[in-house]
């Protein structure tokens, strides 16, 4: 009984620092965000206002960018896993995907400055989105991989058998009846990199302007949080708060999204 | 385009190896244990980083692995189902969620200022920041990790080993301890092994709590209570700046030992785990 | 010989180095249900699979030999093609989940992108369910997906898939082994009405099964063609002692 005493504790007390990081971000958070914060620039310190209207634009480019790349290059080679499971080259990408998923994140981020900031002569929006990319694939491929192989062989035999070929199977009845899981994949890898900071530092980088040139520096909601927790102004401060709070809506919500659609589907991600 | 796939990660490594090579050539092995990072005087030492992330991440480890099994085991054996087991689940996968940078940011202002009540009472420098308290917020970080693998794990224990056992007397906590234990001891290590290679990885929330200081202390408790630096956040910090090419090449040369150390750990964890789920 | 519809002529089937189907030389007419019985593992399924060239969709599957339909050899035409003129019926009903009853009719049509007029379709979806006698069962509720269906009627939903495609030859896989006695019986009914406008393959593993709606049996046995007879015949007096034994239940 001692023992059941002790593991219930140490399970559920480690819900108060969740509890008591969300009551706080909520609390601190909630007062700053209003219309005018978030369709303005942020003010120079001393000045009250101010906004995050900069980063959230520049997330959603970055996120949206991001996306166009990862998606299609990751559903695409999800499926080939899922169809060639024992070719020697789906072994090695398999590794590749295991490997990927563990590299940390400021790793990518000064990989991606080499290729891409340095030879340009400077950060952008695009290799924000490049190395988030990055990041979004190994997600993106095994949620695909792991949708389509639960679907039962006999889905594609009956189309095969009616004459359909290959590309047209997968297209038209791997992929729709997978679907909901597939895009549970999605939304999680966009919640995973919604967030990060890591691999922005060298390559967006953060802009105190409102901007949409890809081909210049952009904020993100992330940055803009380190920016302003770890400057020394209380102005900024809140502004950090708010931003945190929206980040983490979103979050949440990206989260309780991919619950829902996988509630069909046991997949784990 | 899984060839891609191949392609990108040969690309990461080659880039790696590739820019670190000024460093490596001229400052050789003795990166690793070298105690002096000087930009200023082109000295790189490596050594007091790594201390810090093994530090950070191993301290990390061992307070999260009690909270990790604990969860665990309730979960998976003594309540897998029902409202409140439910509600338990989408607690720590919401840990698991919630942004690195927001815990960064909430360790700054809330937890810093605590850990420096806590130095003060025990006569210690009160930096507030440093190691221990960036490894407080890494643990609550990894703990989801562990936690997951581990209901899985206890799940899988076959029920009839279970059932022998109670048939022959034993108490609850006997079974977890004399069968699910041993049965799932491979496979709780895989777990640690991938909570680790998390937190060895773990950047932004480690940068804003860490302190960011170069220099390795001389005494033990001024290491941990004290401020420090993992290789993770000193090219968070620095590399911005660093404007000469053995600078950078130093500061991508410990993004290649973190590549390598996070990569294997991480490998070495999904081995296991996959022959243990084949079994 | 104009009545033969199908014709092996020395056919073999490969797994690998695995010799599952040996050398097998069989002619069946229009209109005829064929019986396709034996043991687990005799090469019945193999067989029956490598005449709509489904066999070499399996990794490392070969075959060696012709399939004649309709005098030309269906090895020496496009797959696809082939697939698409013979249809198929499985173990296990399946139809599409993602398409609803009506557009699972037409799903050969849809799946393929060929373009067919609205009227044309509703023609085509009537047609081929009267003919698996689901019409009326589904008639109201033809745009809904078929998950609420038993396992008889999606079976049935699945046969009139196939007969939408207008095939001269339908081969069944143990069409009637996933479901219950009910179903059984009104798909084996089903037999008997198709046979006016196609040629029916069976596999059956249900020597009953074969003997009630067949006009000729085959029976394979470890991968060789033992015994094709009229069925009345090869189940009251069958030439070869395997045939013999196999009725007799001596295995199964």
């Amino acid at each position: 009984m001692i023992f059941k005493g002790i593991i219930i504790f140490f399970a559920f007390v480690i819900t108060l620092p969740l509890i008591v990081i969300l009551l706080y971000i909520i609390k601190q958070g909630i007062t700053q965000v209003n219309w005018h914060f978030l369709t303005n620039v942020p003010a120079p310190p001393g000045e009250k206002g101010g906004g995050i209207s900069n980063a959230l634009m520049g997330s959603f480019i970055m996120v949206l960018m991001a996306s166009v790349v990862a998606v299609p290059v990751g559903i695409l080679a999800g499926i080939y896993l899922s169809e060639n499971p024992r070719t020697k080259l789906a072994y090695y990408s398999g590794l590749c995907v295991d490997i990927l998923q563990g590299v940390p994140s400021i790793v990518v981020g000064i990989v991606v400055y080499m290729w891409i900031v340095k030879p340009f002569g400077g950060f952008s929006a695009i290799a924000g989105s490049i190395a988030l990319a990055i990041m979004m694939l190994p997600i993106i491929i095994r949620s695909t991989e792991q949708t389509l192989k639960l679907l039962p062989d006999s889905l594609k035999e009956a189309a095969l058998s009616l004459g359909v070929p290959y590309h047209r199977v997968i297209l038209k009845v791997i992929i729709p009846c997978g679907f909901a899981g597939i895009l549970s994949g999605i939304t999680l890898s966009i919640a995973r990199i919604i967030g990060e900071t890591a691999p922005l530092l060298f390559t967006a980088l953060g802009n105190n302007f409102f901007s949409m040139k890809i081909t210049g520096q952009m904020e993100s909601l992330p940055h803009v949080i380190f920016t302003y927790a770890t400057s020394p102004y209380d102005d900024w401060h809140d502004l950090a708060w708010g931003a945190s709070f929206i980040l983490l809506m979103f979050v949440l919500t990206l989260n309780i999204v991919t619950k829902l659609l996988t509630r069909k589907w046991k997949i784990q991600l | 385009m899984s060839i891609l796939l191949v392609l990108i990660i040969l690309g990461i490594l080659t880039t790696l190896i590739m820019e670190s090579m000024p460093s490596i050539k001229s400052l050789g092995i003795g990166y690793l244990w070298g105690k002096v990072w000087d930009p200023v005087q082109n000295i790189y030492g490596a050594y007091p980083f790594l201390i810090g992330t093994l530090l950070t991440s191993f301290i990390a480890l061992i307070i999260s692995i009690p909270f990790s099994y604990a969860i665990a085991i309730y979960l998976g054996e003594y309540n897998p189902k029902g409202w409140l087991s439910d509600l338990l689940k989408n607690t720590i996968e919401l840990i698991a969620a919630v942004p690195s940078i927001i815990y960064g940011f909430w360790g700054l202002f809330i937890l810093v200022p605590l850990v420096r009540t806590l130095e003060m009472k025990l006569n210690i420098l009160p930096f507030g920041v440093g190691v221990f308290t960036a490894s407080i917020v890494l643990a609550v970080m990894i703990i989801p990790y562990g936690a997951s693998l581990g209901i899985t794990l206890i799940r899988m224990v076959p029920s009839p080993l279970k059932e022998g056992a109670y048939a022959l007397g034993a108490t609850r906590f006997e079974v977890i301890r004399n069968v699910i234990m041993p049965y799932t001891r491979t496979g709780l290590f895989a777990g640690v092994l991938l909570s680790l290679g998390r937190a060895l990885g773990e950047t932004m929330a480690v940068t804003m709590l860490i302190g960011n200081t170069t220099a390795l202390a001389s005494k033990f408790k001024d290491i941990i209570f004290g401020p420090g630096n993992t290789m993770a956040s000193v090219i968070a910090n620095e590399f911005a700046e660093a404007d000469h090419t053995l600078y950078v090449s130093a500061l991508i040369e410990l993004g290649l030992v973190l590549f390598f150390v996070t990569v294997i750990i991480n490998l070495l964890g999904k081995r296991i785990i996959t022959r243990f789920t084949n079994n | 010989m104009e009545n033969t519809i199908v014709k092996a002529e020395n056919y073999n089937s490969y797994f690998g180095d695995n010799h599952v189907v040996k050398d097998v030389n069989i002619s069946i007419n229009k209109n005829e249900v064929i019986a396709v019985m034996g043991p687990s593992g005799c090469g019945k399924t193999t067989f029956l699979r490598g005449i709509n060239r489904m066999h070499e969709l399996i990794p490392g599957a070969t075959s060696k030999g012709k399939i004649l339909l309709d005098g030309e050899n269906v090895y020496d035409m496009n797959a696809i093609y082939v697939r698409a003129k013979i249809g198929m019926v499985f173990q296990r009903p399946n139809p599409f989940p993602n398409l609803s009853i009506y557009e699972n009719v037409v799903a050969g049509y849809l799946l393929n992108g060929i373009k067919v007029s609205k009227a044309e379709k509703d023609v085509i979806v009537e047609k081929s369910l009267t003919s698996a006698a689901l019409w009326k069962e589904v008639k109201d509720s033809l745009h809904k997906k078929g998950t609420f269906l038993s396992g008889g009627q999606q079976q049935r939903l699945c046969i009139a898939r196939a007969i939408a495609m207008q095939p001269e030859l339908i081969l069944f896989d143990e069409p009637t082994s996933a479901l219950d006695p009910i179903s059984t019986s009104s798909v084996e009914a089903l037999f008997h009405e198709l046979k006016a406008n196609y040629t029916l393959i069976i596999v059956t593993h249900n020597m009953q099964q074969a003997a009630r709606v067949s006009d000729r049996t085959a029976f394979f046995y470890m991968g060789e063609l033992v015994e094709f007879d009229d069925t009345k015949q090869m189940f009251t007096n069958p030439s070869d002692q395997r045939t013999q034994n196999y009725i007799t239940g001596r295995f199964s």
